[in-house]
């Protein structure tokens, strides 16, 4: 997809005023938030697996050229065949050059970010290959022309009604008179036009939610059995992926697997976790005849040993984005990029520079959720602030930010000065406040109050609270001393 | 330099850089050959009886459903009455595995058996599953002859049987299964962990079963 970061704010804007959209952003909370919250206290042991899952991918990341290595050792052996893919071109090359010897006019996917990210379903179109979506909201936003909102629920941004008018457009083959008035009849629908769409394909191309240094065995976690249709029916069965996707052993799957449904959707375990190795063995009556792995770096091996590198434990479970007030308000489309909220608002510079992609980590209030429910304890908010830094240094950061920032600086360089013009600000705008404590309007502040009433100062500063409560703490241990 | 060649060295810059490479070797060979075990929750370390109703209560949370049979000859039977109960065809699509084929099938004249991989035309398949998973209501299935991948996700019912002594409590366990019958760092082609009957909430997050996989997935637990 075209990156459109830069135009951010724009975007937000519109999303917010778009009633459809709204709309559809309520099922966000509604579907995620209390089910992952009620799974995770339903493990005793969550907390101490989260810490478990992030020193394990510490410690891969920290060995991964090794394991990199033994990874492919044990693929070739169980008669799989690596391809290394420095780049997003690179990685879409040998797919089209794979489909080619396979002699395919259509490809099935299975639901896959990273296809996304190397926009392999525009490249093989161009090359007169026609891929075809099968996980339901992959297959719906496919048919719509647009990329998902949203990492584990691509079509969160869109309303039955929406996906009804798209099937009516799209499946003329169907009775007009049927009823699709209930999300179970658009299912059946969408189950009954890919089911034949299964056989068609002689390539199916999934991703990959890990792939074991141990056993050279890719998995993939879906709900819908899509992916195992695609991977298993399939002549030639490609799994892309990232080269931070490898973890040493099964045990080590164990440990976060039971991490992703839960943070993900709330399920104790999500209803297909597949493993697969290898191609069809001698004897075998079904599976795919060759089995290979498009492994891509695409920046990742860059991020190694700079202050991005954790982000590399990402598991892609989409908690971040759930259970941020920016996102739940603007959608998945507003940040311009593939990777949607908070973990995209670190990835995408990482991948494409900060120049074009700086207002995405600009679009966090810092208020620290995305960190709380990261089942990977990936410092999120501390790496949006590092590249609002490399913003700032590298002068992108648009004027009036900088002279604000430097006014506000000269201020509080000097806390004589600066508290004397808070003792001369503070009561006046409470004053202006009236009686609702409230603005509706205020010069210079028109991108906040479009959107919503600014609060007017009241009561005591931060700084006076500050100094009342260490005179409180000062009196009492005075009085135990005594 | 091959693409290859490019990101290992570029991974290696970092990683190699001021430490010592035989002790991350050393570190890497050794986590592979010991597979250290983690954190297993506590929630399935139980004693048998216990540890069954756990397994049942977890796939009914998930919308199995479960029956349970004395012995293996009673299988047939049971398949019977499920396929009644749902108004289906009294024919089924079944492996090689030898567990199943030695259930004597044919005390039910009229079930109609066709063996080996699905075809997509099967309303219902049977499979035997390697092991269950209590602490998540799970089947583990293996694929190969006995039991093809295909049935596991193409009919629209799936019955699956397991014996009540391969309900194991964690999901490490099924790796110890799968290392006595293949070896250390060897898999089966497929092993698929199936919870539930397909499902999908990708229409406004609303839940419903039935999505490309079965919409069924009923269990016969084996009590011998």
């Amino acid at each position: 997809m075209q990156l459109t970061s830069d135009r951010f704010k724009q975007q937000a804007q519109k999303a917010l005023v778009d009633a459809q959209l709204q709309r559809a952003l309520l099922n966000v909370e509604k579907g995620f938030i209390g089910k992952r919250q009620m799974a995770a206290d339903a493990l005793p042991e969550f907390e101490a697996l989260r810490d478990n899952a992030r020193d394990i991918k510490n410690h891969t990341l920290a060995h991964l050229d090794l394991y990199l290595e033994a990874y492919e050792k044990k693929v070739t052996e169980a008669g799989g065949i690596v391809h290394w893919a420095e780049n997003a071109e690179d990685a879409r090359r040998i797919v089209l050059d794979i489909c080619r010897k396979a002699g395919t006019k259509t490809v099935n996917k299975g639901k896959s970010m990273i296809t996304e990210e190397i926009d392999l379903n525009d490249y093989l179109a161009a090359n007169g290959i026609t891929p075809v979506e099968t996980d339901l909201g992959e297959y719906i936003i496919q048919l719509r022309g647009e990329h998902p909102s949203h990492i584990i629920a691509p079509a969160v941004h869109l309303n039955k009604e929406q996906v009804e008018g798209d099937f009516r457009r799209v499946h003329t083959h169907l009775a007009e008179a049927r009823d699709l008035s209930e999300p179970a009849a658009l299912l059946s629908e969408a189950r009954e036009v890919l089911r034949k769409q299964y056989f068609e394909a002689k390539v199916g191309i999934t991703g990959a939610n890990f792939l074991i240094a141990e056993t050279g065995s890719s998995v993939i976690v879906t709900n819908e059995g899509n992916g195992d249709l695609t991977q298993t029916l399939a002549d030639v069965h490609v799994v892309v992926a990232s080269i931070e996707k490898m973890v040493p052993t099964l045990e080590d799957t164990a440990q976060i697997l039971r991490l992703l449904a839960r943070s993900a959707t709330g399920q104790d375990m999500s209803c297909y976790t597949t493993y697969s190795t290898g191609p069809r063995r001698e004897g075998d009556p079904d599976g795919p005849k060759e089995y290979h792995v498009v492994l891509l770096d695409n920046g990742r091996s860059s991020m190694l040993g700079t202050e991005y590198q954790e982000m590399l434990r990402c598991i892609r479970c989409g908690a971040c984005m759930n259970h941020c007030p920016v996102y739940q308000s603007v959608g998945g489309h507003a940040y311009g990029s593939v990777y949607p909220g908070p973990m995209g608002a670190v990835l995408t510079p990482s991948l494409n520079g900060i120049e074009k992609t700086g207002q995405l980590p600009n679009a966090s209030t810092f208020c620290g959720r995305c960190e709380a429910v990261c089942p990977m304890r990936i410092p999120l908010p501390k790496m949006m602030r590092h590249w609002r830094e490399r913003e700032f240094e590298k002068h992108l950061t648009p004027a009036t930010a900088r002279y604000g920032l430097k006014l506000w600086a000269f201020f509080a360089k000097r806390p004589k000065l600066y508290r004397l013009a808070v003792s001369f600000g503070i009561p006046a705008l409470s004053a202006l406040g009236g009686t609702k404590h409230r603005f509706r309007a205020l010069p210079f502040a028109g991108g906040w109050t479009r959107h919503r009433d600014l609060p007017a100062p009241e009561g005591r500063t931060f700084q006076q609270q500050w100094q009342q409560r260490e005179a409180l703490k000062q009196n009492v241990d005075q009085k135990r001393a005594a | 330099m091959s693409a290859r060649d490019s990101i290992l060295t570029k991974i290696r810059q970092v990683n190699v850089a001021g430490s010592d490479d035989t002790a991350r070797k050393q570190a890497v060979a050794a986590r592979l050959s010991d597979s250290p075990r983690g954190i297993v929750p506590a929630r399935g370390q139980l004693p048998d009886s216990e540890r069954r109703a756990l397994f049942e209560a977890m796939a009914q949370k998930f919308a199995a459903t479960i029956s349970s049979v004395a012995d293996y000859s009673d299988i047939p039977r049971a398949v019977s009455g499920y396929l009644r109960e749902h108004n289906l065809p009294a024919d089924i699509r079944i492996g090689d595995d030898e567990r199943l084929a030695k259930a004597g099938w044919d005390k039910e004249r009229t079930l109609e058996i066709r063996h080996g991989a699905s075809d997509g035309g099967d309303m219902t398949a049977v499979s035997h599953a390697l092991a269950g998973i209590a602490e998540t209501g799970t089947v583990a299935l293996a694929s190969g002859t006995d039991n093809p991948t295909t049935l596991n996700f193409l009919p629209e019912h799936h019955i699956v049987v397991l014996k009540a002594s391969d309900i194991d409590g964690d999901l490490e366990s099924i790796w110890d299964r799968l290392r006595e019958k293949f070896g250390k760092g060897q898999m089966p082609r497929a092993l698929n962990l199936v919870t539930g009957p397909s499902r999908s909430g990708d229409i406004e997050q609303k839940i419903l079963l039935g999505a490309h996989g079965p919409r069924a997935l009923h269990l016969i637990i084996v009590d011998e």
